[in-house]
């Protein structure tokens, strides 16, 4: 006789395709999944102890953990907290260098995130291709600070280096090069029709669900949400940098299914890519880092900072005592709140879908626990 | 402004940064529901909780995506009575946040549909963020010392 109950599954921590250390517990009538409870919290590291312990400079290189994969944004976004907090202007070439640095990282996020959702429904290919690209990045930014992955460029009061000799030419030879390639991505996966497929239609979140379950980012901006932080409440040098905001239309299945926060990422490179080159023509000469004192102690109060990282907007709350340590610091961080919703969005949904699903919402998992 | 409606709002300047209100406890849910029905605050950016010693505050960051305004709530707690009002029935994503403040606070949120701990093990004692956590020796027999 066949049997007709529910089946449980644990999916991951060490699943191949989740990213990260994140579990599942399933729920499945066959490939249909009923229930779906997201269990985090394999790589917290109770960064907001660690902040209380190791004061604000210290606590810089730790910024870069949060999100390894796009750790300029977090870099600036905990830069331009304290900043707030303790009134220190950033020379202007700084804020170019920030600028440039945030969207060449912006675009090697979504170099990933493209590539690996491609990989996570099976076609390996793309995600090689991706990453080939992603290897020039790293090199800009080894001419820029040393490091490939972890940079702690974005330093409280500007940036650590100016950018080298031959780093502008070098930075246009890279978009010159991204731009064809990825149409010629778009060839390869992106119109692809099994692949469009697979997203189309699949993990449809509503407008009224992205804002209150507070999706940020590109999944908010997938949902048909017009906002991006860099145009609607601006920071740094970009008030005089154009760009376009993308939305999701729908252009294969539904606004808000998976398709449309992949298409999002992609067009986006494009916009970073505009981003970078208006940066370089307008990135004047001069200081990349304003005089600061060797301890940085904030007048007593309370600043939220938001920055619009890869995955969208990122939060630091720091509140200060006076001293030269955060009296208490936390982080509220876009793939937190992307892996909430799982659990509304998931049920009917099939197991591979779910797979999509959590790829096309680009989580992070040390951005989830911190 | 907000003050005309909601007359129990008493608000604080610091010398820097934001200023806030605070709300008396058992106000904070009708706050934040007028907050989002009547001034158009769409969003829970962020909930969090400081230990500030002899007491306990709740931290709300509500965000309107109309009117692009931050207005931050704050709710004191004594440490013998370390409970709140849920608002996860206002703002979805309030549920995950309040998990963590009661995660690594230890702050309670009454009629919270799933209050677990969510970013450490069930079994964990303690709770990392208040001022006076000591970290335990041991965990399930492994040491937390590094050497």
């Amino acid at each position: 006789m066949i049997r007709t109950e529910e089946m449980t599954i644990s999916m991951g921590p060490q699943h191949p395709a989740t990213h990260g250390v994140l579990r599942f517990i399933v729920k499945t009538d066959g490939e249909v999944l009923h229930e779906v409870k997201s269990d985090i919290g394999y790589l917290h590291r109770s960064m907001e102890k660690i902040a209380e312990k190791v004061g604000y400079i210290g606590f810089q290189p730790y910024t870069d953990r949060l999100d390894y994969v796009c750790a300029m944004t977090c870099n600036h976004a905990y830069a331009l907290a304290v900043e707030k907090l303790a009134g220190i202007t950033v020379p202007e070439r700084a804020e170019y260098l920030r600028i440039i640095a945030a969207e060449l990282n912006r675009i090697s996020s979504h170099l990933i995130m493209v590539g690996v959702t491609a990989m996570d429904i099976g076609a390996f290919t793309p995600f090689i291709h991706a990453i080939r690209e992603r290897e020039t990045v790293n090199d800009l930014f080894e001419m820029l600070c040393g490091a490939r992955l972890t940079y702690n460029y974005v330093r409280i009061g500007g940036v650590s280096f100016d950018a080298p000799a031959g780093f502008k030419e070098k930075c246009v030879e890279f978009l010159d090069h991204l731009e064809p390639i990825i149409d010629e991505f778009n060839r390869l996966i992106s119109f692809n029709k099994i692949f469009v497929k697979r997203l189309a239609g699949v993990g449809v979140i509503s407008r009224e669900d992205a804002i209150g379950y507070n999706l940020v980012g590109p999944n908010l901006r997938g949902s048909g949400v017009k906002w991006d932080l860099r145009r609607d409440m601006p920071y740094s040098a970009y008030p005089r940098l154009e760009f376009n905001v993308l939305v999701g239309t729908g252009e294969a299945g539904k606004v808000g299914d998976c398709f449309d926060r992949y298409m999002i990422r992609i067009r986006e490179m494009i916009e970073s890519c505009k981003i970078i080159r208006q940066a370089l023509s307008l990135m004047p000469s001069g200081d990349t880092m304003a005089k600061i004192p060797r301890r940085i102690k904030p007048p007593a109060g309370e600043v939220y900072m938001r920055c619009e990282s890869a995955r969208g907007d990122i939060g630091f709350y720091i509140v200060s005592d006076g001293t030269e340590r955060p009296y208490r610091l936390k982080m509220r961080t876009g793939s937190f709140t992307a892996m909430s919703i799982v659990e509304k969005i998931a049920p009917g949904l099939m197991v591979a879908d779910l797979v999509a699903f959590v790829s096309s919402m680009d989580v992070v998992a040390p951005e989830v626990d911190r | 402004m907000l003050n005309d409606k909601l007359k129990y709002l008493e608000e604080f300047k610091p010398q820097a940064g934001d200023a806030w209100f605070i709300v008396p406890i058992d106000k904070i849910a009708e706050a934040c529901k007028t907050l989002r029905d009547e001034y158009k605050f769409d969003c829970l950016s962020c909930l969090t909780g400081t230990d500030r010693g002899e007491f306990l505050e709740v931290v709300y960051h509500i965000f309107s995506y109309q009117t692009k305004e931050t207005v931050v709530l704050k709710v004191k707690l004594d440490k013998t009575a370390l409970a709140v009002p849920t608002i996860s029935g206002i703002w979805p994503s309030a549920n995950w946040m309040e998990r963590e403040a009661y995660d690594l606070l230890g702050i309670s949120f009454t009629d919270h549909p799933d209050l677990r701990r969510i970013m450490l093990p069930d079994d964990w004692v303690g709770f990392p963020l208040r001022k006076d956590y000591k970290e335990p020796e041991e965990y399930r027999g492994m040491s937390t010392k590094l050497c």
